[in-house]
């Protein structure tokens, strides 16, 4: 039942062309880039700054208005035989899944014609994974999001409000934390901040692939000596499955027991 | 020179074989007999040869002579070569000192050692045993020796003019307090080292109290502390070399005139681990190098009136970090490419000139088409500023935060030196 769901999303989805423009963006830019700077790894440095910018805003906007846009097929689709479970796994991978599909095959179709290097190949799937896991989280918070309050302007004010929060306002948090507590360690400390936020966790682990001598002072050294351990990257990992656990999740709960 | 040698090998051979024939005694008696001056003779040795043993050659060699070694090892330590000889070895015969103490000592003018592989030099820390050691000589050349797992490589003090050249120094211990350096040289003047492989010492190439001396063609490689490390000495000149992996990169200290000139230094990284540090250095001359992949390109602290120009500074941490005690240094015509911090300086204070730089940031335009844009750069970013002061703070880098804080301190200066601008910022690489 999944399945069929999932078909008509994507059907929806890809007749909607805004994914085509979606998925031409990333194309263009990355296309763009490997024209004007050359090497593959400039490139993925390069498209560093925009995934970390435009996929959760994106992700979290498009989210969000998709879902209050399908009120109604899904108020229609819920009158028929469908359990509720199957209908939002449906709706949840039927933007998530094109999303992912539409960046990945962006940024990853240029390194292939361009051709690129093996470090630039590690480089660019790092990002291609970074990229995918921010994209699921920001569609699952939207999701919640958009079922936790039924006015939509209220919905994505807060969606803008969430994105901004965690790709500025939290950053500004840490370096207050850093500035007001510098006579103390606080490797420790923020290192644990920086699980607080997909973005800034996104954003370390792609700088451990890039910007590697500038980390390699002190700082980067602590950052290094962690998420470059077995344990630091599954403790990574598995804060970003956590952050896509839990809004999912939560929105889930409210789907299953919306009064629509 | 050749037909020289082979004359006297000739003679050797005659004498050999005439000693043998009629008296059979040792021919060394026979060698030790003439008069020295007169002839240049030759010692071979080797299985079944007229020595066995090094030493006893050395016992027997007077000045102008040539030690010939042939192939084979030579279980031996503690060489003392008091006349000014030629020591060739044949084939690359092995010296193997094993663990028992230094190689050769040499305390004669002019000697010149090639084509031995030294090996097994113990370390010491008592004292400093050497592969080779030069001791209060003038002259002398090591030419094309290899130096396996050796304390000390090649050690000069006191000597002048000695030449050192296309060496391959190996060594392998770990920890500084028990590693020594490759080729280091104390209170000598006049040196040539050039065309040196040194891996995995201490400091690849070290100099204190060295002046005059040209280091050219030398590669350091994984060397456990500096790549080159020199203090004290003026008036030396470094090109061409490379500089790899070493852990804390190259210093040079508290020296004047000094001219470097097409050096690599890449891919040194660390928390203190620099390029090249410079400390104290003063009317010195910076030109054609390039600085890759490291943490920091060019820490300066205290240096004065040193020209840093058409360098290239790629993918580093931070390219150039200038404390405000440096002052008229001149920083022009270089290339900043790809690096997190192109230039970054503990004070608002700034007493240094930087002019006419290629820097890949550079977001101008030049509308008078002259090749330098219109609008100054400012290469220090707030964020450099805070990182400086708060190491910690480099967790945010790239971040669109810090972006916004870099941004608005541009369009309006508070907290960076006001006079860290690049005035004429070239359109364009500058071609080295």
């Amino acid at each position: 039942m999944i399945a069929k769901i999932l078909k008509y999303q994507l059907r929806d989805v890809m007749r909607s062309k805004w994914i085509i423009a979606y998925a031409l963006f990333f194309l263009g830019l990355t296309d763009i880039l490997f024209r004007f700077g050359g090497d593959g790894v400039r490139v993925a440095t390069s498209m560093m700054n925009v995934v970390l910018i435009v996929i959760p805003l994106a992700s979290i906007i498009l989210g969000a208005f998709y879902l209050y846009n399908t009120r109604e097929y899904i108020e229609m689709l819920l009158c028929h035989p469908v359990k509720r479970h199957q209908l939002f796994w449906g709706m949840f991978l039927g933007l998530g899944l094109p999303l992912v599909l539409a960046f990945t095959g962006g940024v990853m179709v240029p390194f292939i014609y361009h051709g690129a290097g093996p470090e630039a190949w590690t480089a660019a799937g790092m990002l291609a994974f970074t990229g995918s896991m921010l994209t699921v989280i920001f569609v699952g918070i939207a999701y919640y999001l958009a079922l936790r309050f039924d006015d939509r302007i209220k919905g994505l004010g807060l969606a803008l409000v969430i994105c901004l929060f965690f790709t500025v306002i939290y950053d500004g948090i840490i370096l207050l934390v850093i500035y007001m507590f510098a006579n103390y360690p606080l490797e420790k400390p923020v290192l644990a901040l920086s699980l607080f936020n997909p973005i800034d966790l996104g954003r370390i682990l792609l700088l451990l692939q890039f910007d590697i001598s500038a980390l390699m002072g002190l700082t980067g050294a602590v950052f290094r000596d962690f998420f470059g351990t077995v344990l630091g990257m599954a403790i990574a990992l598995g804060s970003l499955l956590l952050w896509l656990f839990v809004p999912v999740y939560g929105g889930f709960r409210r789907f299953l027991y919306k009064d629509f | 020179m050749i037909k020289f040698k082979g004359i006297n090998g000739w003679i050797v051979i005659l004498l050999a074989v005439a000693g043998t024939m009629t008296t059979a005694t040792p021919p060394s008696v026979e060698a030790s007999s003439l008069s020295p001056g007169q002839t240049n003779r030759v010692f071979n040795i080797g299985e079944g040869e007229e020595y066995s043993r090094i030493s006893d050659a050395l016992e027997q060699v007077s000045d102008r002579d040539t030690i010939r070694i042939h192939p084979g090892v030579y279980r031996e330590h503690q060489l003392i070569v008091a006349q000014s000889v030629v020591i060739i070895g044949i084939d690359r015969p092995v010296i193997d000192a094993g663990h028992q103490g230094e190689g050769f000592r040499i305390v004669a003018d002019s000697v010149h050692i090639e084509g031995l592989e030294i090996r097994n030099v113990p370390t010491s820390h008592s004292r400093d045993h050497a592969a080779i050691r030069f001791d209060r000589v003038s002259g002398g050349k090591i030419i094309d020796n290899r130096f396996d797992d050796t304390f000390f490589g090649i050690y000069l003090a006191r000597s002048h003019g000695v030449e050192i050249r296309d060496n391959q120094l190996r060594a392998y211990q770990t920890r500084e307090a028990v590693s020594a350096n490759g080729i280091h040289l104390w209170n000598s003047n006049h040196a040539v080292i050039a065309g040196n492989i040194i891996n995995g010492h201490r400091d690849g190439i070290y100099l204190e109290y060295v002046e005059n001396s040209e280091i050219y063609d030398n590669h350091a490689v994984n060397n456990i502390r500096y790549g080159l490390h020199f203090m004290f000495s003026d008036d030396c000149t470094y090109h061409r070399n490379r500089f790899e992996d070493n852990g804390a990169g190259v210093a040079v200290m508290y020296s004047k005139r000094v001219m470097m000139e097409d050096n690599e230094f890449l891919q040194n990284w660390g928390a203190s681990s620099y390029g090249l540090l410079l400390k104290e250095i003063t009317d010195s001359e910076i030109k054609h190098n390039n600085f890759s992949g490291n943490t920091t390109g060019i820490r300066a602290e205290g240096s004065d009136r040193v020209k840093i120009h058409y360098n290239r500074f790629q993918r580093n941490g931070w390219a150039i970090r200038i404390t405000a005690s440096s002052m008229d240094n001149m920083i022009t015509q270089n290339n900043f490419i790809d690096n997190a911090f192109d230039v970054s300086t503990n004070s608002r204070q700034n007493n240094s000139t930087f002019e006419a730089n290629y820097w890949d940031k550079y977001s101008g335009y030049d509308l008078k088409g002259d090749g330098y844009g219109d609008v100054p750069y400012r290469p220090v970013r707030l964020f450099s500023l805070i990182v400086e002061r708060n190491p910690m703070a480099l967790m945010l880098l790239r971040s669109m935060f810090v972006q916004i804080l870099d941004l608005t301190e541009r369009i309006m200066p508070t907290i960076t030196p006001e006079t860290l601008v690049d005035e004429k910022p070239l359109m364009s690489e500058v071609s080295l």
